[in-house]
């Protein structure tokens, strides 16, 4: 079954696949890698953004356009979930983690029950000039041109947010949150209003990744199940807050899924994301470039 | 304690008395069918509690080890026609071993690195059976239930009480633990495992108590399951529903003791059961989610917690 056209294959697959698992997991790098929150409910955020997207396609938006409206208003979603959780949870200290689990745990649930009841359990599709088109690579290899612009844009997020977090001055104080609370308090900065910040904003990347989720693919309301996995292994594996170690991350997800899919049959690529993940923790917790 | 042990005994004595009653005098199948679902919450909700509301380690995957204590229990009948008391034996003991495993895993990992590594095992397993064809595969198995054993005249009603027999025996091995050294070391761990370990507790010993004892008995409200139905398949017996119920009941009812699984999973177990039939199963799942975030938000020590906030209260006017 084995041939080199078809690890060819996988391995461009894998790389493509790659780049838009980093851009899916990079707000989680940033909530829940840095910011420490134990933000399981991502990946049912980024569901909602992609059946945002589908909405929105449905008056005929351009899904990217529709990922990048909707980015504000996920910005407000986030900032007011970490409101709800600093004030019930985070100061609380003590006894956080096991309700501030459970907490994100219920929201995730709601959101895919919610997505249940408002548009049925049927999978769903967006339209774009893109999608369905493919182009032709060296090497006799097609790749479906959705890949490529997913892809594209997957880069451009990632690090778009890498130059935000390095260059400006709120993305610094977001990385100085991180690094040392108190001292960013002692300097005059409130911390709670910088995490707010940085929570808004990797909601809000979420908003824009979950574009790319529905245009990679159909969504369904429970994919999130399956991005919990992804997600969580591609920020595990980089080390938790390391926004390049993301990408490289990404891509040795995206190419290790794509390789098992080749050779051993879509019904075994579930659980590459979650094998990969229990690998990594029980062998490597700080991960690639972790603290 | 001496009286409060007197008096559970005398409780779990009426339930049974009761169920028994009910049993030799209603012939609606529907009554136990419906009740059977509320006491496998009763045993799922009173293991999760073991490892998370004691220990505080909080295990997403519940629905891994009631499903596999299921496909225990098929793979059971299905190769060797045993009656259904080895099943669940056999069921125990295979999620048992699993909940070692997971207790290993937490020797590493702790938080929500644990969380995720649950889930994870959840996965794993359900793509596994997923692959299985011995046990249907992706599309499922129809089981034959076999003829009811000797003095029960409908095999809903055996289930019906061999569910009882379990929920009983769940609570009072989550009683005792509770009581015992066990629950005071489980505890300790929970507010500060370094702490504990520190002054001598021997932590790694008492979280592999708790994780197999909670894995074991997870497994054992899952093998009835493929008789209960006549028929299993892994979407639905991996239900993310049986995680987040095992977890929003204790939590719900309160975890500081055995008594908040048992109303958590009662209330919310027959809530469900009406909303199912009323309305759609799929806003009683909703409801179990909303809940869940209302009351971790607003009352974190359950209701149990309310009821002693209350009394305090009435004490303090005096």
């Amino acid at each position: 079954m084995f041939t080199w056209d078809l690890l060819y294959g996988a391995l461009v697959f894998g790389l493509l696949l790659g780049c838009f698992y980093a851009a899916v997991s990079i707000g989680l790098s940033l909530s829940f890698g840095l910011l420490d929150v134990p933000h399981i409910a991502h990946p049912a955020f980024l569901v909602a953004g992609a059946y945002g997207t589908w909405w929105l396609g449905g008056f005929g938006w351009d899904p990217i356009l529709a990922g990048l409206a909707l980015a504000p208003l996920f910005f407000v979603l986030g900032v007011v979930m970490y409101r709800i959780y600093y004030a019930m949870f985070e100061s609380r200290g003590s006894d956080a983690g096991l309700r501030g689990l459970a907490f994100f745990f219920g929201i995730a649930f709601i959101i895919e029950v919610a997505l249940i009841l408002a548009v049925g359990v049927d999978q769903r599709l967006v339209e774009a000039t893109y999608i369905g088109k493919s182009i032709d690579l060296p090497g006799e290899l097609r790749v479906p041109m959705r890949l490529i612009v997913a892809f594209g844009v997957a880069l451009l997020l990632t690090i778009g947010l890498m130059l935000f977090l390095g260059k400006t001055f709120m993305g610094r104080a977001i990385k100085a949150v991180a690094q040392d609370q108190i001292a960013l308090a002692l300097m005059g900065a409130d911390p709670v209003k910088v995490k707010q910040w940085a929570f808004g904003i990797a909601t809000a990347v979420t908003a824009i990744a979950g574009a790319l989720l529905i245009i990679v693919g159909p969504v369904d309301p429970q994919l999130g199940r399956v991005y919990i996995g992804r997600t969580f292994c591609v920020v595990v594996l980089a080390g938790l807050g390391s926004m390049s170690g993301t990408v490289v991350a990404g891509l040795i997800l995206g190419v290790a899924e794509s390789i098992v899919l080749t050779f051993f049959g879509a019904s075994w690529a579930p659980a590459v994301a979650f094998g990969l993940l229990l690998i990594v923790l029980g062998v490597r917790p700080q991960g690639l470039f972790g603290r | 304690m001496h009286q409060g042990h007197k008096h559970f005994i005398v409780g779990c004595a009426i339930v049974l008395a009761l169920s028994l009653i009910l049993m030799a005098t209603v012939t609606n199948e529907y009554v136990f069918f419906a009740t059977y679902v509320v006491l496998q919450f009763i045993v799922l909700a009173t293991a999760w509690n073991i490892l998370g509301g004691y220990a505080g380690y909080v295990n997403f995957g519940s629905s891994a080890f009631f499903a596999l204590g299921g496909y225990a229990a098929l793979v059971i009948f299905k190769s060797l026609a045993l009656p259904l008391g080895v099943q669940i034996l056999v069921a125990a003991c295979f999620t048992g071993l699993l909940g070692l495993g997971i207790g290993l895993i937490s020797l590493r990992l702790r938080g929500i690195f644990f969380s995720i590594a649950t889930v994870a095992i959840a996965i794993i397993f359900e793509t596994i059976i997923t692959n299985w064809d011995f046990v249907g595969g992706a599309k499922g198995l129809q089981v034959l239930r076999p003829e009811p054993m000797a003095p029960f005249t409908s095999y809903t009603k055996m289930l019906f009480f061999v569910m009882l027999l379990m929920a009983i025996a769940a609570v009072a091995i989550a009683r005792y633990i509770e009581n015992s050294w066990i629950g005071r070391g489980l505890r300790a761990i929970r507010d500060n495992e370094e702490a504990a370990e520190c002054v001598g507790v021997p932590t790694l010993k008492l979280k592999l108590i708790a994780t197999v004892v909670s894995g074991a008995l997870m497994g054992a409200a899952g093998a009835p399951m493929p008789m209960y139905l006549s028929f299993i398949e892994p979407v639905s017996a991996f239900s993310m529903n049986y995680s987040v119920s095992a977890l929003a009941m204790p939590i719900i009812g309160g975890t500081s003791s055995w008594l908040g699984p048992v109303i958590g999973a009662i209330l919310l177990g027959t809530v469900q059961q009406v909303v199912t039939v009323t309305i759609s199963s799929e806003i009683n799942v909703l409801i179990v989610g909303v809940l869940l975030v209302f009351f971790v938000v607003v009352a974190p020590e359950g209701i149990l917690g309310l009821v002693r906030k209350l009394r305090a209260g009435k004490g303090g006017a005096k």
